[in-house]
């Protein structure tokens, strides 16, 4: 290059510099060659990679933890069972008054600053659990008399009527240890004691388990209503069925469990980055954290998708000179 | 009132050589909280990245500059064509130009590609490769297979490990990539679209546990459906609903992850393997004034 350099200003000098550099950098190599084999290369790294990953099969397995079901929590803790169930009747559950996608409430719903891009989407899977959870499931009983005219009951009963049964209701079975048993009759409840008497006997069954992800269809492959019922349970008593399990397995989101896994076995250290947030101030204690987690991991990994063209840091490896261990041989013989 | 709950919830899980089937051993250090087996992953990553640098690869061997213009191609492609303009051999004339078959599948290389920091792009490729062959076994025999017999189970554990293994690879490649600085002379869209293979992959890998069917998927769906409610993500997708779960885990996401490996490799092979930084100028081709065009 011939420009005359003197009347050039100094970064002016270096950006066209680091363009002709760049320019150069995306050339045709034409320094020394290797003899090289892409083909022969790839197979052996698939042999060797296919014989790895068989033989950590066969030394380590993997995980099958059978899942939780209804029947055993409802058998494990009675009381518990429905106190929950008491608390989807009452629209009082987490389910009950999560808000979108799941149904219009606001309990869940999550912004950042002004802005709740969960409210603006709606409702997408509209999720009414004192229907879904009790009285539909229990609708699917056989013909029990009682229970038949505990339905009609609730069901053509006004708000502040069916409010004032699971009121009363509430006061007998809230005080309860999860592991009691519930009472058969509460004064003032209304049909409440044996509309929730029959869904726990339903449940320790396992008949609730089936009718909670039938929907109504002979095909099914969707687990909403089961597993947000018993999700219920972990959201709002600390030592519920699956929340001993949970914790002792360390999966809690403030036990890093996004990484964790049953067992022994690795999970998903790859998720380190998105887990810590939620330990942190102020995501470890606010309404927002899911939403501030997502932002603030949209923004790192837009960081790192564009890291190329970000001042600095596209420069770190320059400073740091690890690429002198890499390159060391052509470093050797081909000096500054 | 605490209640115990057992573990042991039953149905024996097929053992491997070692069993894993135990309580795991969790290290506190301040407010970060890690599994045994989480730890050993991570510094069996470091320890392969240290590894990598420092080993001494093997000893290349030589080869003279190759006779043929890399461009020569693309002039006979010209050539051959009937004159005719078609938009068939514009699309020839193109591929033929920007990966003529020396480049798409050489047999030589520059000498300074010579570490094993190189073979993590390989390794990652090939780890994908058994993942998706032992992912064809367990769709083949459909989602209640793996729980119900051993041969299912052990293809299954042939699933995960080989995902451990793609996973560690392509991380310890990501490192590598970026201490090469290797987005240097107009590589950027290949360090994006592999930043894409990455992100995209972790979405796979999260739908591939809530399509478990097990203690697993039901507690991961639970967890997750709150972030993907906040973001609006929720709207779309139901981590609760299993079938769409897996539908994605089998075909949307693996064929975007496919898509973008392999834009992801043929950029690696159009471009060349990048340059060490500070490689020597005469080593280097001044860039002729319309070529400069193309390769931005
Ligand atoms: C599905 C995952 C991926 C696969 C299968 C893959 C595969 C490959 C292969 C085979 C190569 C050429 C050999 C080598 O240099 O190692 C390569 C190069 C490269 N990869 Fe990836 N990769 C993946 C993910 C990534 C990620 C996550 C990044 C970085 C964020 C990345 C950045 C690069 C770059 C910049 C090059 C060019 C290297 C050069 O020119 O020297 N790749 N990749």
């Amino acid at each position: 290059m011939s420009a005359p350099e003197a009347q050039v200003p100094a970064h002016v000098d270096r950006r066209t510099e680091a363009r002709r550099r760049a320019a150069a950098e995306g050339q045709p190599w034409r320094g020394p060659l290797r003899h090289y084999d892409i083909i022969k290369e790839a197979t052996i790294a698939f042999v060797v990679v296919a014989v790895l990953a068989v033989a950590l099969a066969a030394l380590f397995s993997s995980p099958d933890q059978p899942p939780v079901t209804l029947r055993q929590w409802a058998n494990a803790q009675p009381a518990g069972f429905t106190q929950v169930a008491l608390s989807e009747l009452q629209g009082t559950s987490t389910s009950a008054t999560y808000g979108p996608p799941f149904n219009g409430q606001s309990g869940s719903v999550q912004s950042l600053g002004p802005v709740s891009i969960q409210k603006l989407l709606g409702v997408a899977w509209p999720l009414h659990p004192d229907l879904a959870f009790v009285i539909d499931p229990l609708s699917t009983l056989p013909t029990d008399p009682a229970l038949g005219s505990a339905i009609r009951t609730w069901e053509s009963a006004g708000a502040a009527q069916q409010k004032s049964w699971t009121a009363a209701y509430a006061k007998e079975v809230g005080k309860l240890g999860l592991g009691a048993s519930i009472p058969s009759r509460v004064s003032g409840a209304g049909p409440v004691p044996q509309l929730l008497s029959s869904l726990l006997a339903m449940a320790r069954t396992g008949a609730l388990d089936a009718a909670l992800v039938s929907h109504g269809t002979f095909y099914s492959s969707d687990y909403t209503n089961a597993i947000m019922f018993l999700g219920d349970s972990a959201t709002s008593q600390d030592h519920s069925y699956w929340n001993e399990i949970v914790t002792a397995e360390h999966l809690q989101g403030s036990q890093w469990g996004v990484m964790n896994e049953t067992g022994s076995w690795p999970g998903q250290p790859w998720l380190w980055l998105y887990s810590m947030w939620y330990q942190v101030p102020p995501m470890n204690s606010s309404h927002n954290a899911d939403i501030l987690v997502v932002a603030i991991v949209t923004i790192l990994s837009l960081a790192l998708l564009f890291l190329p063209f970000i001042p600095g840091l596209r420069s770190i490896p320059k400073w740091v000179p690890l690429h002198r261990v890499i390159w060391r041989e052509y470093y050797r013989q081909a000096p500054r | 009132m605490p209640t115990t709950v057992s573990l042991a919830t039953g149905r024996p899980a097929a053992a491997g050589a070692i069993n894993l089937n135990h309580p795991d051993h969790y290290f506190h250090w301040g407010f970060v909280i890690i599994s045994l087996a989480n730890l050993v992953v991570i510094v069996v990553l470091i320890a392969l990245f240290i590894a990598a640098l420092l080993v001494p690869f093997m000893k290349p061997r030589p080869v003279p500059a190759p006779e043929v213009d890399e461009t020569e191609p693309a002039v006979r492609a010209q050539a051959a064509a009937t004159g005719e303009p078609t938009w068939t051999g514009a699309v020839r004339r193109l591929g033929l130009r920007f990966l003529p078959p020396a480049k798409l599948l050489p047999d030589y290389q520059p000498a300074y590609v010579a570490s094993w920091a190189y073979v993590f792009g390989v390794a990652t490729l090939t780890a994908l490769m058994v993942v998706i062959f032992s992912g064809l076994a367990l769709a083949f025999e459909g989602p209640a297979w793996w729980h119900i017999s051993s041969a299912g189970h052990f293809v299954n554990s042939i699933h995960l490990w080989a995902v451990e293994l793609f996973m560690g690879f392509m991380t310890v490649h990501l490192w590598f990539k970026f201490w090469m600085a290797s987005w240097r002379g107009h590589r950027q869209a290949t360090w994006m679209t592999g930043v894409l293979c990455f992100l995209v992959a972790i979405f796979e890998a999260f739908t591939g546990y809530i399509s478990q069917t097990n203690f697993d998927s039901q507690w991961i769906a639970f967890e997750a459906k709150d972030a993907f409610a906040s973001s609006g993500i929720g709207a779309l997708i139901n981590p609760l609903n299993f079938g769409q779960a897996v539908m994605l885990h089998i075909s949307l996401i693996p064929a975007a992850v496919l898509v973008l490996v392999a834009v992801h490799v043929l950029l690696v092979r159009v471009h060349g393997v990048a340059p060490p930084i500070e490689a020597r100028a005469e080593h280097l081709s001044t860039p002729a004034p319309d070529s400069a065009e193309v390769a931005r």
